[in-house]
């Protein structure tokens, strides 16, 4: 039975258990709900959370098991001598999925009848050759054991699907049951819900927060792998980064300092762009702009947030690249070769950082209370003696976090520096040479068909997690500033 | 302080501080003051009372223009600060707000020291011309606002770390510091424990020697221990202004004397 039809189902059961629950409630106050501890649907809610929570619970743990049984299981038929030099049990094991796959289809085709499919002494030329009639593509030759495997593979799969919707349908039917007959005027489905509102939002929180974990340990491990193949002082303190795709990458320079410098140097500029602009668009916003001015400008402003970054990287590769080289290039000033440079990616960068600032700063300086506002404008200062003395020092460690929020998103960012920046890596202390981010390097290494054992390739996941550990350090230092801040007030 | 203070009949013979005339004020449609005339007498205390509501914050806040920093606020009227229209095109409010200051009914020292509290309005406004004077400007206000033993040997703390009379009587401070000739005061206490109200009281009574004080207040006990003269508002209308003394003992009106009988509001 399909899981999509189980998950139907389930939720069939679940919708009468909670008419069912509220009827027995209802009935055993006479009809009357005032006499029960919580309101009708109350109860059947506490029903209908019975039903699907364990039922579902053990749908999801099934899921994630059964593959690992029936493959362990199968991979037990396949003896060594059938796997080919150079392969592996998992290839063949690939292969066996193929062949299960191929008589399935067949099957649901008409070209095969069950029996036929199941029969373990069926000859596997005549197997192979009704599957290839059948357009079913199989390699060359199925070989016995593994159409033996394949058949296996499927009888245990239909039996483990079979065990599974009675499992599940058991216990929606079993939770069902125990909701129902719980329910009475005195029970207290209220409270019941409630905990089981609490275990939902709980497990939502868990869910963001342990595939945050899940996160960093994929990239833990690949590079402490990168690591044991390549120095680790030697990508700290590397000043160089030439990656050499030959030879597995042996010979390449694999030094991080290059694209730190270069990370560092784009976010630089850009925060010297997106910084003032953006505070000063949210003092106008917050403390000038007339109510009308405010609903549409901020709106507007707001919308730089919503355009994609690769959009602002076309921006900076065909209209900010060439204007800054007609006015610094060859032909202006003489220090910049061609449109890719710090400066065109940092440009860019600032502007789309732009409603990032304006709009945090804007709602911090918008919970400046007014009180302060009016003392200032009490003793005769002006609105911008007020922004000044008054405002900004009292939203500051806010702004800061505010800033340190850009920063990191400055940081991390890609598209733009591709398109922006150029691709080498370069120490330079000039903006308008080309130069390249950690982000965009990970990119180059792990688009190109390296070996996933070279260190050319794995190198990005030690330039990933360095990036993590920077851009981690930066929000908590945020965090840390925004939460100070706001104990200032309360 | 527990008796009335003496009234001063000549008062009614000095020319006016601050002379209203016909002042009308509008939040969007809502007609929030209608057609009040006063005379406010310097160098006295004037209270405003009345319920909740009734418009007295109202109207104190357009003796200053503070009103101006609401956007759907218009007022219509004249109102005459020594002779000259607060409202007139060519008055700077700006101006016109440090020569007449403001106590509000929450303490809102700004998030700065003590010193930098004071200071602030005569660094704006060019007071002191080196930091000799400015300390001297600082040392004065605290003194004159009674908060200078408390305060000399922390005015590097910050002023949100006093206590809540100590904050407002900082904010009065404040106010002096720039030299007003006028000090508005909305419901300066309404925050205070008794202590410090009576501090803040004893602090208003004092002032009055150099200033003109309007203070807006609830407690019409209060109004009759620091007030030589007082304003009954009720629902936009001035309903009646006199000696402190005749208003809580000789009401002319009916609601005042309900009001002060304590029929409403």
């Amino acid at each position: 039975m399909p899981v999509i039809w189980l998950i139907l189902i389930v939720l069939a059961i679940a919708v009468v258990g909670y008419v069912l629950g509220r009827g027995r409630a209802l009935s055993s106050a006479g009809g009357e709900p005032i006499k029960l501890h919580s309101l009708p649907s109350y109860y059947g809610s506490n029903v209908a959370m019975k039903v699907v929570v364990p039922a579902f619970l053990i749908l999801v743990v099934w899921l994630l098991a059964q593959p690992l049984i029936v493959n362990n299981s199968v991979s037990g038929m396949i003896p060594e001598s059938e796997i080919a030099e150079g392969s592996s049990r998992s290839l063949v094991l690939a292969e066996v999925r193929r062949a299960a796959s191929g008589l399935d289809n067949a099957v649901a085709g008409g070209l095969m009848t069950e029996e036929f499919a199941r029969n373990a002494r069926a000859d596997f030329n005549d197997v192979t050759q009704r599957l290839k009639d059948a357009g079913q593509i199989v390699t060359s030759q199925i070989t016995q054991p593994v159409l033996r495997a394949a058949q296996e593979y499927r009888i245990l799969n239909a039996t483990g699907n079979l065990l599974m919707s009675v499992a599940v349908i058991l216990a929606a039917l079993a939770g069902a049951a125990w909701g129902v007959l719980q329910t009475n005027s005195h029970f207290r489905a209220r409270n019941t819900v409630e905990q089981g509102v609490k275990v939902l939002l709980i497990a939502a929180a868990s869910i963001a927060i342990l595939t945050t974990a899940g996160i960093v340990f994929s990239l833990v491990f690949n590079t402490f792998e990168f690591f044991r193949i390549y120095p680790a002082s030697d990508f700290f303190f590397g000043l160089t980064w030439a990656p050499t795709f030959s030879g597995r990458g042996g010979n390449s320079e694999l030094g991080i300092i290059p694209l730190l410098w270069g990370t560092f140097y784009i976010s630089f500029v850009a925060l010297a762009v997106a910084v003032p602009i953006g505070l000063f668009a949210a003092v106008y916003l917050s403390e000038y702009a007339g109510p009308k001015v405010r609903a549409v400008a901020k709106p507007l402003l707001e919308i730089l947030a919503g355009i994609p970054t690769i959009v602002y990287g076309l921006f900076a590769l065909l209209t900010v690249g060439p204007l800054l080289v007609s006015i610094f290039g060859p032909d202006g000033v003489g220090i910049m070769q061609a449109g890719t440079a710090v400066m065109t990616a940092g440009l860019v960068m600032g502007i789309m950082l732009i409603p990032f600032v304006s709009s945090l700063s804007d709602d911090i300086i918008n919970a400046v209370p007014q009180a302060m506002r009016d003392g200032s404008y009490g003793l005769g200062a002006t609105k911008s003696e007020t922004v000044k003395q008054v405002i900004l020092p009292a939203a500051l460690p806010g702004i800061v976090g505010a800033i340190l929020l850009a920063a990191s998103r400055a940081i991390g960012e890609t598209m733009i520096v591709v398109l922006g920046a150029g691709a080498a890596a370069r120490l330079s202390l000039n903006p308008f040479d080309a130069m390249t981010t950690v982000t965009a390097k990970i990119v180059s290494q792990l688009t190109g068909d390296a070996d996933f054992s070279s260190p050319v390739a794995l190198v990005a996941f030690a330039l990933g997690m360095t990036l993590f550990v920077v851009t981690l350090g930066l929000n908590i230092v945020a965090l840390y500033i925004v939460r100070k801040y706001r104990e200032q007030y309360d | 302080m527990n008796e009335m203070p003496n009234i001063e009949q000549a008062n009614d013979m000095t020319e006016s501080k601050i002379s209203a005339k016909k002042v009308q004020v509008y939040y969007g449609d809502t007609h929030a003051i209608k057609d009040v005339d006063i005379e406010i007498q310097p160098k006295s205390v004037t209270a405003f009372i009345g319920p909740s509501g009734c418009g007295k914050s109202t109207f104190l806040r357009t003796l200053n223009r503070m009103n101006d920093t609401i956007d759907i606020c218009r007022v219509e009227g004249s109102i005459k600060i020594d002779e000259e229209d607060i409202y007139d095109p060519k008055v700077d409010p700006v101006q016109l707000r440090a020569k007449v200051g403001m106590v509000f009914q929450k303490p809102n020292p700004f998030p700065k020291s003590i010193y930098d509290n004071i200071a602030y309005g005569p660094r704006i406004h060019g007071l002191a011309r080196n930091k000799q004077e400015l300390d001297d400007i600082v040392a004065s206000s605290l003194q004159k606002a009674g908060l200078w033993e408390e305060a000399k040997n922390r005015l590097d703390e910050p002023g949100t770390g006093l206590s809540g009379g100590q904050q407002q009587r900082l904010c009065i401070a404040r106010a002096i510091a720039v030299s007003p000739e006028v000090i508005l005061m909305d419901e300066p206490c309404s925050a205070l424990d008794p202590i410090a109200t009576a501090k803040v009281e004893e602090l208003i009574d004092e002032l009055r020697e150099n200033y003109t004080i309007v203070i807006v207040t609830h407690s019409m006990q209060q109004a009759a221990r620091v007030s030589q003269r007082t304003a009954f508002f009720h629902l936009g209308i001035l309903v009646e202004e006199g000696p402190t003394q005749d208003i809580f003992t000789n009401p002319k009106d009916k609601r005042t004397q309900d009001y002060i009988t304590g029929r409403f509001g």
